[in-house]
């Protein structure tokens, strides 16, 4: 199809226009960050001598190094788990056709819509009482929970739809149980599905904030996104400092994004639509 | 299992307990009915409830005419399309927290915000964008679509290259303008990118609570406060885990209601098309 010319120097310059736009706010949060604090100019002018102070001085005097170690260990142990769990649960969800399948489907699609909000109560007390409070533990308890549904839906999807019933069957005949058969022949199947959830439950573990700020008020063991809030709290307006840390402590995630950018958004959009 | 316990298990016993007195002060709670709703109305949460409300359908609603505009752009033949996708994509990966104190200093006080100074260069009068509830509350709803846009624009994206492409052809050919080709080819085919979006960008908007925190912590003076720092504050403030859950089962219901009557009303307009 022939274009006009000029439509398509007008599409380029409204996308190149919008991005620039979108890019404004991390154009600040940079210039900011390495401006020295006697340098008044505007946010806006670049600044004129350009410093890395505050990285030094964030790196050292936040709780972020050891943040990212703990986030990086939630993360992994979180995605690690709700992966495992359902997988083994979208298998015999997905191949069962029985009445009780279907009905354990249904309730966790519910849990789809439930906010974390309603457990929130409950669960604050009893790890009150298991004393777990102020520690890890409840983060990764409490996500592989919280990201069950939705993964279970993408993956019960996925083998619905892709992984043919007929590897399964030719596995039986020669012999392959129901776990080896889960093994062997599903979870390589499975591959690109498990890649689009892996990617969508660490970002969404690594970023969240309501619970480490429920369960870990008080702690010194914190997750990014408590230690940058605690590090806010002490420099209230010191906003180079602030904005120093905050770079820091997107770095990790943007780094990832940036190298698997392609299989992120191919994973976020494919997963979506599943 | 790990389910029933961190989701089904405790999200009954809140159910229970938001019809109970249960607070820090009163460990054991007692049965007082729907005492913890009609207070929770009486209070904060009126208002609040209305305000999430409003905040989620704006942000829908700009979100997904901002994500489909700038995924028609991108999907033609733009040079570097792919690095500009990435670039806009790119917020969604970074925690909403650190977004939202990116807009506080952006919309900060006068003399402070980097958008005041400009307005005092400009010889403009400045303004105190997060001390005033009605433009606090814009603040907001313009870092949230900030921040989600780009996502919204992949999910469009992904549905466009679903749309063949000899379609569009064969109704160029036969005289429809741009505008027509999208409302009667392009559209119907996105039906299911749009569902999800909807979807998606209105039980996130319900949820709304990073930014919320970061921004404004609710203030000025509970002026921007949703149900979810609202339940945030009630409980680590106040205590009151009864009245928490009481309110933490009113955003359920909303979240389930507008989910359900979306996804209703869309799938019938998909079949429909």
């Amino acid at each position: 199809m022939k274009t006009s010319r000029t439509s398509r120097i007008l599409t380029t310059i409204t996308s190149y226009g919008m991005t620039i736009f979108f890019l404004i706010p991390v154009y600040i949060l940079i210039n900011l960050s390495i401006r020295p604090e006697s340098d008044q100019t505007p946010a806006f002018i670049p600044s004129s001598h350009a410093t890395f102070d505050h990285f030094i001085q964030a790196w050292n005097g936040s709780p972020l190094p050891g943040a990212i170690i703990t986030s990086v260990l939630v993360t992994a142990m979180s995605c690690l788990a709700v992966l495992a769990l359902a997988t083994m649960a979208a298998y015999p969800l997905a191949r069962s056709t029985g009445r009780l399948s279907s009905v354990t489907f249904f309730a966790f699609m519910i849990g789809l819509l439930l906010p974390f909000q309603v457990a929130l109560v409950p669960l604050y007390v009893q790890m009150r009482d298991l004393g777990l409070l102020g520690s890890v533990w409840p983060l990764v308890i409490i996500y592989p929970g919280v990201q069950l549904p939705f993964t279970i839906f993408l993956l019960t999807t996925f083998i619905r739809t892709s992984v043919p019933e007929e590897f399964e069957e030719a596995a039986q005949i020669d012999g392959c149980g129901p776990i080896r058969t889960l093994w062997h022949i599903v979870v390589p199947l499975l591959r690109p599905a498990l890649g689009t959830c892996l990617i969508l439950n660490s970002v969404s573990i690594w970023n969240d904030f309501f619970t480490p700020l429920i369960y870990l008020a008080g702690s010194d063991q914190v997750t990014i996104p408590m230690a940058i809030y605690q590090y806010v709290g002490q420099y209230v307006s010191n906003w180079p400092l602030i904005f120093a840390s905050l770079i820091i402590s997107m770095a990790p995630i943007l780094g990832l994004y940036l190298a698997f950018q392609r299989y992120v958004i191919r994973g976020f959009a494919g997963g979506l639509k599943g | 299992m790990v389910y029933v316990y961190v989701m089904v298990a405790p999200s009954a016993q809140g159910i229970v307990r938001s019809l109970t007195d249960w607070s820090f002060a009163t460990p054991k709670p007692s049965f007082i009915g729907l005492e913890n709703y009609r207070k929770g109305f009486q209070g904060e949460a009126g208002p609040a409830t209305y305000r999430t409300i409003y905040i989620a359908f704006v942000v829908v609603v700009a979100q997904n005419v901002l994500g489909l505009g700038l995924a028609l752009l991108l999907h033609g033949p733009v040079v570097g399309r792919h690095i500009l996708r990435t670039i806009i994509f790119a917020p969604m990966v970074v925690s909403s927290l650190v977004v939202g104190y990116l807009f506080k200093y952006i919309f900060g006080p006068p003399e402070v915000g980097a958008v005041n100074v400009i307005l005092a260069k400009l010889g403009l009068a400045q303004v105190d964008f997060l001390g005033n509830p009605t433009s606090a509350l814009w603040i907001i709803i313009i870092t949230v679509i900030w921040q989600f846009t780009g996502s919204t624009m992949v999910i469009y994206l992904a549905g466009l290259q679903g749309v063949p492409q000899e379609l569009d052809e064969a109704a160029a050919l036969d005289g429809a303008g741009y505008w027509k080709r999208f409302w009667y080819v392009t559209r119907p085919l996105l039906a299911p990118a749009i569902t999800i979006n909807l979807t998606i960008g209105l039980i996130g908007g319900l949820k709304l609570f990073d930014q919320i925190f970061a921004l404004t912590n609710g203030g000025p003076g509970n002026q921007t406060q949703t149900i979810s720092t609202l339940i945030y504050q009630i409980f680590s403030q106040f205590s009151q885990y009864g009245l928490a859950a009481a309110l933490a089962v009113v955003l359920a219901i909303f979240v389930g209601i507008l989910a359900f009557i979306q996804f209703a009303v869309l799938r019938r307009q998909e079949r429909n098309s």
